[in-house]
């Protein structure tokens, strides 16, 4: 290489490069294949602009593109009033069950499409428990699910998690020498936290609120099933799906819901911007947990409690379902029964599997691929280390059926060596397409993690002799591990109930993962039970990976906190 | 002995009759929209018969089915087409993906209502009738005091405002054949005035035809418009509801086909013969499938109440339904739907609703100057931007084809851009039916 690279510089320059390498292969290319019928004339074949004209000129696509903008905003402030009081309180105090409630508080994420909107819409629907119980006893009934407030109340409880998540991290990193030094100059309660707390605490919760705003945004599953369709990615969705390739519209919507996400993630690193939020002293750990007083510890749980069950109840709907024998405008199910477990129990287990597989793999790589990009973003000088950034985010706004059409339209023909079979049908893909959709999560996380790491750490490192490869595998990564963590549990949840891109991609029943499965029991009368068993069964699963992945987190830091408190009673 | 003898011999020969079939081996790749019920029924039932051959089925929407095996042609691995909407296969056919077969196995009959069950080009069988009708909750309409809904017109009445629903015709193959009958039925005006009134009542335009017998299963919406075997099969699994056919309904073939360069030809012609074999044709019997058979032999083991078309003539006879004509404003026919009614939903049933109140105002009231606007704001409604001869016409439809079949050819139009034009006039034409019905009911 010609470059004039310093010798520290070649490492992440190589991993860059390779980085690079796969996002153009599996994300620019097939993305860049579709995004070209919107500048192409659907006439003539020929370059043009007259597309994007069209839809800034249509009544409809105007009025979808504010309901979109609308809905995306009002989700994130719901979503920041739900997530805000778990956060805070279950690092900032010391609660018993907060690893519980951190992990409840991640389950939410992962609701599989379909069986979630038929769970909630049997709950608050028009004709659900809630209205049925209120109509009954107070002749009135609420429009939970009717139209965008519908769609706002279902996205915020599917997606606050990703501000749960960061606002945690980001909390858990704060030094405690802070809040101590600001109690001493007199500060408490709400000041301490308005002034201190939230402030410090802000790079998490500004990744988390832009992912919120980015994926309602886009999202595709929650406006369709509420039936939902003047929003942006169901216009686009369903223009690409009905009307075809020759309609260039649905394409011209991707461009701007990719162009568009661009925008607010440009946003909210400027609002970070010139601001340094990184703290020296690391090892004391997280925020100074206090103990409560009875009457405030009654309180608490009281709120987390209300949140909980609010957040929750799509799952106990879920259950019931699962449970249920036949529940049509009833309050509660006729009668319960285990059949529908004991159906998919067989049926099932490759489901697993493979869904275990795809989102292992698929998050791992996430993690890896983020750890890299936000070292060479944010520690290395290296040309053009903003667009890896920028590319890897803007995969969270391609809509997953046009990812899944360029990988069939682009990876079709090229058969594998040695398998000799084509690669948009050989199940590794469907793991890619799992990587490049959650890949955002995880850098999102990573990119936080690393901003509240201060560069001074590793500067010392240095100057002790360590090399390069050195501080970042023993000082940076370590330093990052809650990050890390965060993204890997965000990418594993998500991925394994990944289903608008898989649906385009899965070539064989045996390869197929459970959104899959889940998806394709409920199209009929005889499989609704099945499938929310199955969607129970995928809950669980990655629920119970979640808490484990707390509870090894929560281990290794007190294992830290104890040994630096060795090294300190050592050194008095 | 000799009894013996002939018997061995009997044996031997249905061995070796059958021995050249059950030795098939390898696997079979069917990309089917039908849902697990459907599929695994048929999937355990054909590999125990060829225990040699392992079936793979692959679960795809219609179009996303289709789209798959186009994108795909180049190095295809599927063998066979499975679905309900015959266009779907003309789609294929025409796009030159299928394989010519004829049938071996007897006793189907050339047509069922007046649709002919098997393909005149032999590309594709049809295996199933599918009619079109109404289903509903009797739960949701004996709580809300409803009458169950027999007719389309049924279902225009006030009583049902708010109260049903239906999936798009440019999203469910099936329910494209349920408007274009209509249309066919009441010819193109009223056909769409018809539709336009249906719509004004519609609590939800669903995304998925699924989500149709769903929300009627759960009691989301009271009746919703749907293929036979939704109501049938939901019945079947426990749901409160009931399934009628109106008069004007059309049937036609759900179908199967090989599909072009299959890597496995033998066993996909050996699925097709299942598929129509007395044993395969009494599995669309079961409970959780429901289908109407197109053998007339298979109603003999049918349920009492299960609808038999080859008997009673009356399922389907009302309109000869005709294909030539659907095919050639297929897409028109979507577009219009989705701009009239799925996307402007919200103003049509706002119109709708000030309509029904004035009307239910002017009921023995005599007021000439009220009657007028009322049926001035019904005309508003009804208007349809398009002809029926301009949306038949062939320079016009290109604008709407799936695809630019060359580089070369020229079309003038967007669809964006007309579309637009009629979603100005729909939106401006609503909002002025309103005032008019406003208008009515502040002079009553």
């Amino acid at each position: 290489m010609a470059l004039p690279l310093s010798s520290v510089q070649r490492g992440p320059a190589a991993a860059g490069v390779l980085i690079t390498l796969f996002l153009l292969l599996f994300l620019v290319v097939p993305v860049a294949k579709v995004v070209f019928v919107a500048f192409q004339d659907p006439n003539t074949g020929a370059f043009t602009l007259i597309n994007f004209a069209d839809f800034f000129r249509n009544s409809l696509f105007q009025e979808s593109f504010f309901n979109s903008f609308y809905v995306s905003a009002m989700s994130v402030l719901l979503s920041t009033i739900i997530a805000m009081p778990l956060a805070y309180f279950t690092t900032r105090f010391n609660f018993g069950g907060a690893i519980l409630i951190q992990t409840l508080g991640v389950i939410p994420l992962i609701m599989p499409p379909f069986v979630g909107a038929v769970a909630m819409q049997l709950l608050f629907g028009a004709n659900g428990s809630v209205n049925l119980l209120l109509d009954e006893h107070l002749g009135i009934t609420i429009p939970f699910m009717r139209g965008l407030n519908g769609v706002i109340l279902v996205e915020s409880i599917h997606y606050f998690p990703f501000i749960l998540i960061n606002l945690s991290a980001a909390l858990n990193n704060i030094d405690r020498a802070m809040e101590e030094s600001a109690q001493n100059l007199g500060a408490s309660g709400l000041r301490l936290f308005r002034r201190i707390v939230f402030p410090l605490s802000m790079p998490g919760y500004v990744a988390g609120a832009a992912l919120v705003f980015i994926k309602v945004f886009d999202d595709l599953g929650t406006p369709l099933l509420l039936n939902v369709n003047n929003m942006l990615a169901p216009q686009a969705y369903l223009r690409v799906s009905s009307i075809g390739i020759s309609d260039p519209m649905g394409y011209v919507i991707s461009v701007i819901l990719v162009g568009f996400s661009l925008l607010s993630l440009w946003v909210s690193l400027l609002a970070l911007k010139n601001k340094d939020y990184a703290t020296v002293q690391k090892g004391g750990g997280g925020l100074m947990r206090r103990d409560l007083r009875t009457w405030e510890k009654v309180g608490c749980y009281a709120v987390v409690i209300v949140i909980l069950l609010f957040v929750l109840s799509p799952h106990f709907g879920l259950a019931l379902l699962s449970f249920g024998t036949v529940w049509s405008y009833a309050v509660l199910p006729d009668a319960y029964t285990f059949d529908h477990y004991r159906e998919v129990f067989g049926s099932a287990s490759q489901y697993i599997s493979n869904t275990l597989l795809y989102a292992g793999i698929a998050a791992l790589l996430d993690v890896i691929l983020a750890t890299g990009i936000a070292y060479i973003v944010w520690r290395t000088k290296l040309i053009g280390r903003k667009w890896l950034d920028y590319v890897a985010s803007a995969a969270l706004a391609v809509p997953g059926v046009v990812l899944g059409i360029g990988y069939l339209r682009t990876y079709h023909s090229f058969d594998i060596p040695i398998i000799d079979e084509p690669l948009a049908s050989w199940w590794v893909i469907i793991v890619i397409a799992m990587t490049i959709r959650r890949l955002p999560y995880a850098l999102r996380a990573c990119v936080a993690a690393i901003q509240q790491v201060s560069v001074m750490l590793e500067e010392a490192a240095e100057n002790l002799g360590a090399t390069k490869g050195r501080t970042v595998w023993r000082i940076v990564i370590p330093l990052m591990s809650g990050g890390i963590l965060a993204g890997f549990v965000t990418s594993f949840a998500t991925a394994s109930v990944e289903l608008s891109a898989t649906i385009m991609l899965v070539a064989k029943n045996s390869d197929a993962p459970l959104a899959f499965g889940i998806y394709e029991f409920m199209q009929s009368a005889a499989g609704r039970g099945p499938g929310a068993a199955l969607g129970i069964i995928a809950v669980l699963f990655v629920g119970i990976g979640t808490y484990i992945s707390h509870v090894i987190i929560e281990r290794s830091n007190k294992a830290r906190e104890q040994s630096t408190n060795v090294a300190e009673g050592a050194a008095q | 002995m000799r009894r013996s003898t002939a018997f061995g011999t009997a044996a031997l020969l249905i061995t070796l009759a059958s021995s050249p079939a059950s030795a098939l081996e390898g696997s079979l790749t069917i990309v089917t929209s039908y849902p697990p019920d459907t599929t695994t029924t048929f999937e355990e039932a054909f590999e125990k018969k060829y225990p040699g051959v392992n079936v793979e089925m692959l679960k795809k929407k219609t179009s996303a089915g289709i789209k798959y095996l186009q994108e795909t042609a180049g190095n295809n691995k599927a063998d066979m087409f499975w679905a309900s909407a015959p266009d779907a296969f003309e789609v294929l056919k025409s796009d030159n993906l299928l394989q010519k077969y004829s049938v071996k196995v007897g006793g189907i009959p050339e047509k069922v209502g007046a649709f002919p069950i098997n393909d005149p080009d032999g590309y594709y069988k049809g295996f199933a009738a599918s009619g079109y009708g109404i289903m509903w909750n009797t739960r949701y309409m004996k709580a809300k005091d409803l009458p169950a809904p027999k007719e389309w017109s049924d279902l225009k009445k006030a009583v049902y405002f708010g109260h049903t629903g239906m999936s798009a015709p440019s999203r469910s193959g099936t329910t494209h054949l349920t408007v274009e009958t209509l249309l066919q039925g009441l010819g193109w005006e009223k056909g769409w005035a018809e539709w336009k009134a249906i719509a004004g009542n519609f609590k939800t335009v669903t995304e998925r035809s699924f989500g149709v017998p769903d929300g009627v299963n759960s009691g989301a919406f009271g009746a919703g418009i749907v293929i036979d075997f939704f109501g049938l099969s939901s019945q079947a699994s426990g749901f409160p509801v009931e399934f009628a056919y109106p008069t004007v309904t059309t049937l036609v073939p759900a179908n199967i086909a090989i599909v072009k360069n299959a890597p496995n030809q033998e066993a996909a012609a050996a699925f097709i013969e299942f598929l129509l074999s007395t044993e395969g044709q009494e599995l669309l019997l079961d409970p959780k499938i429901r289908r109407l058979p197109v053998n007339p032999a298979t109603y003999a083991k049918a349920p009492a109440d299960f609808p038999n078309p080859f008997k009673d003539k009356s399922i389907g006879a009302a309109v000869k339904f005709d294909l030539d004509l659907s095919k050639s404003r297929y897409n028109v026919i979507n577009s219009l739907f989705d701009v009239m009614i799925t996307y402007r939903l919200d103003d049509l049933v706002a119109a709708t609703k000030a309509i029904q109140k004035a009307e239910a105002k002017l009921a023995g009231n005599n007021n000439a100057e009220a009657a007028k606007l009322i049926a001035e704001a019904h005309a508003l409604v009804n208007a349809v931007p398009v002809t029926a001869a301009q949306a038949s016409e062939k320079d016009f439809n290109k604008i709407f084809k799936k695809k630019r079949k060359k580089a070369d050819t020229k079309v003038t139009g967007r669809q964006a851009e007309i579309e637009r034009e009629w979603d100005t006039v729909t939106k401006a034409n609503y909002e002025k039916a309103k005032e008019l019905a406003e208008k009515a009911v502040s002079l009553l």
